[in-house]
């Protein structure tokens, strides 16, 4: 069974129903017991990185959250799911995430201009963007290098260790649109809005034990 | 590279679709949950629901159509008409939709649009503006939102130079004497995350997008802007987003009635060198 963390962010039944779709069970819950117990968790998000965390705190999960991720289960972000694993993120003033992973989260420019020579680019940065492999993992297996994966954001992360980074994607200049680190797998693109593509990913992340 | 994007919009009216769609092996055209299953198979790539229900007793149906839809549709869903308060948006994200589209209610309030966007995030709040080019020798409208006098400079003057646009309400039906240009830069100072953008002059028209609305409007915002209103060839599609500088397209019959694929739709752009998602 694979936990969905509800911690009050984001759109967690089409998590549900994407994971559904490729065959697993998927729970939607607050509850640290089932969390900790689940085979896999899920940690999903959207909207603003300190009402995240605040709503983490609220509920008694953030260090649920940290030991779920610390058990070697297997443990998918996603959005915003992926910047609060790292130290703290400039939204804000300065948020303090999870810090599971050493890096910080930052905001794309504003203006954001176009090294091609167009007009500024559009943030939140939306739509649907090519994603490239740096380090193949196994929940990259099933579909094209530099496949369009769906993307609704302003900040992205930059890690510290180079060796975490699994994709990148080009907004503007390239940004870490991926990483992997042992049991983790976080991305900021939405697999359960990326149709096919996103499906093949969340099958292989359930296929994980 | 970030593609454009291709957006059906259906108009849902208690629970059905309006006017209905060409698809071939749909058991039930006016399904908006079979509708959106077949759009996700041709590659659109989000999909919007405007829900057109007088009644307010219906408008729970929306939301069951939301439900089935996140079963089976799994690309950003927007749902826009009738959006009045936080509950209503809290409903329909926690119901499936990714975005909700605010219209009548931001200008009747435009903090709304704050509290929504602090609420929930700037990513799934589309402010959707209508709106309708000034002519020579206009009058502005007297029909002002009441807090009018709070932000005089968003409202068009007496000697307003063309081109300039107004905003309408209610579908089009109220206008309010706002500067679309203005109203929009508001909007997305208030926290909107997205710009939908309807010519009501063009829209049902079938001769192409306004173009210099889109182009002022998405100059003006650092926010994406989609095109909407007048779609009636893939060459307007292109003009949308290359005169018109948006960032989506969004259309309605052209699709429905299979006047072209959306896999021909992205074939034809991608051919002129836009990036579209294949």
């Amino acid at each position: 069974m694979i936990a969905v963390i509800d911690y009050g962010m984001g759109n967690l039944r089409s998590v549900q129903k994407a994971l559904e779709a490729v065959g697993a069970r998927a729970v939607v819950t607050s509850d640290p017991a089932v969390i900790l117990g689940a085979r896999s968790v899920v940690l999903p998000g959207v909207g603003a990185f300190r009402d995240c965390m605040n709503n983490l705190e609220r509920l008694d999960l953030v260090e649920v959250v940290r030991r779920a991720a610390k058990s070697g289960k297997p443990f998918l972000g996603i959005c915003l799911g992926l910047q609060l694993l790292f130290n703290q993120s400039s939204e804000f003033g300065h948020v303090a995430g999870l810090g599971l992973l050493a890096g910080k989260v930052v905001r794309f420019p504003h203006p954001h201009r176009d090294p091609a020579g167009g007009p500024p680019l559009k943030i939140p940065h939306m739509g649907w963007n090519t994603v490239h492999i740096e380090r193949p993992n196994p929940l990259l297996a099933d579909f094209p290098n530099d496949s369009y994966f769906y993307f609704v954001h302003s900040y992205y992360v930059i890690p510290e260790d180079p060796e975490v980074v699994a994709t990148v994607t080009d907004y503007g200049g390239p940004f870490v649109s991926g990483i992997h680190h042992e049991n983790l797998y976080a991305f900021q693109f939405h697999p359960e809005k990326s149709q096919k593509n996103g499906l093949a990913l969340l099958r292989k992340f359930s296929e994980l034990r | 590279m970030l593609a454009k994007r291709i957006i059906p919009c259906l108009d849902v009216k208690d629970g059905r679709v309006v006017k209905g769609v060409n698809f071939v092996n749909l058991q039930d055209a006016g399904d908006p949950v079979e509708i959106a299953a077949a759009y996700e198979r041709e590659g659109a790539d989000e999909l919007t629901f405007l829900d057109i229900t007088a009644s307010h007793e219906k408008r729970d149906i929306i939301l069951d159509v939301v439900r089935h839809t996140a079963e089976k549709v799994f690309m950003p869903l927007t749902v826009g008409g009738g959006v009045r308060t936080l509950d209503d948006i809290r409903n329909l994200l926690k119901a499936g939709a990714d975005k909700v589209a605010i219209n009548t209610q931001a200008v009747n309030r435009p903090e709304f649009v704050e509290e929504a966007s602090h609420r929930f995030g700037s990513q799934c709040i589309v402010v959707a503006i209508d709106a309708k080019a000034m002519t020579p020798g206009h009058e502005t409208s007297r029909r002002f939102p009441d807090w009018s006098d709070e932000r005089p400079a968003l409202f068009l003057a007496p000697d307003e130079p063309l081109p300039a646009w107004e905003v309408y309400t209610h579908g089009g039906r109220h206008p309010t004497g706002l500067n679309a240009v203005k109203w929009a830069a508001q909007m997305e100072a208030f926290g909107a995350g997205e710009i939908l953008l309807t010519s009501m002059d063009r829209d049902g028209t079938k001769q192409g997008y306004d173009l210099p609305l889109n182009h002022k409007i998405s100059e003006t915002v650092s926010i994406p802007v989609i095109a909407s209103g007048g779609a009636g060839t893939l060459e307007h599609l292109y003009e949308g987003l290359v005169e018109g500088g948006a960032d989506a397209v969004l259309a309605a019959s052209i699709f429905h009635f299979k006047e072209y694929t959306i896999a021909e739709t992205k074939a034809y752009l991608s051919g002129k060198h836009i990036p579209v998602r294949l």
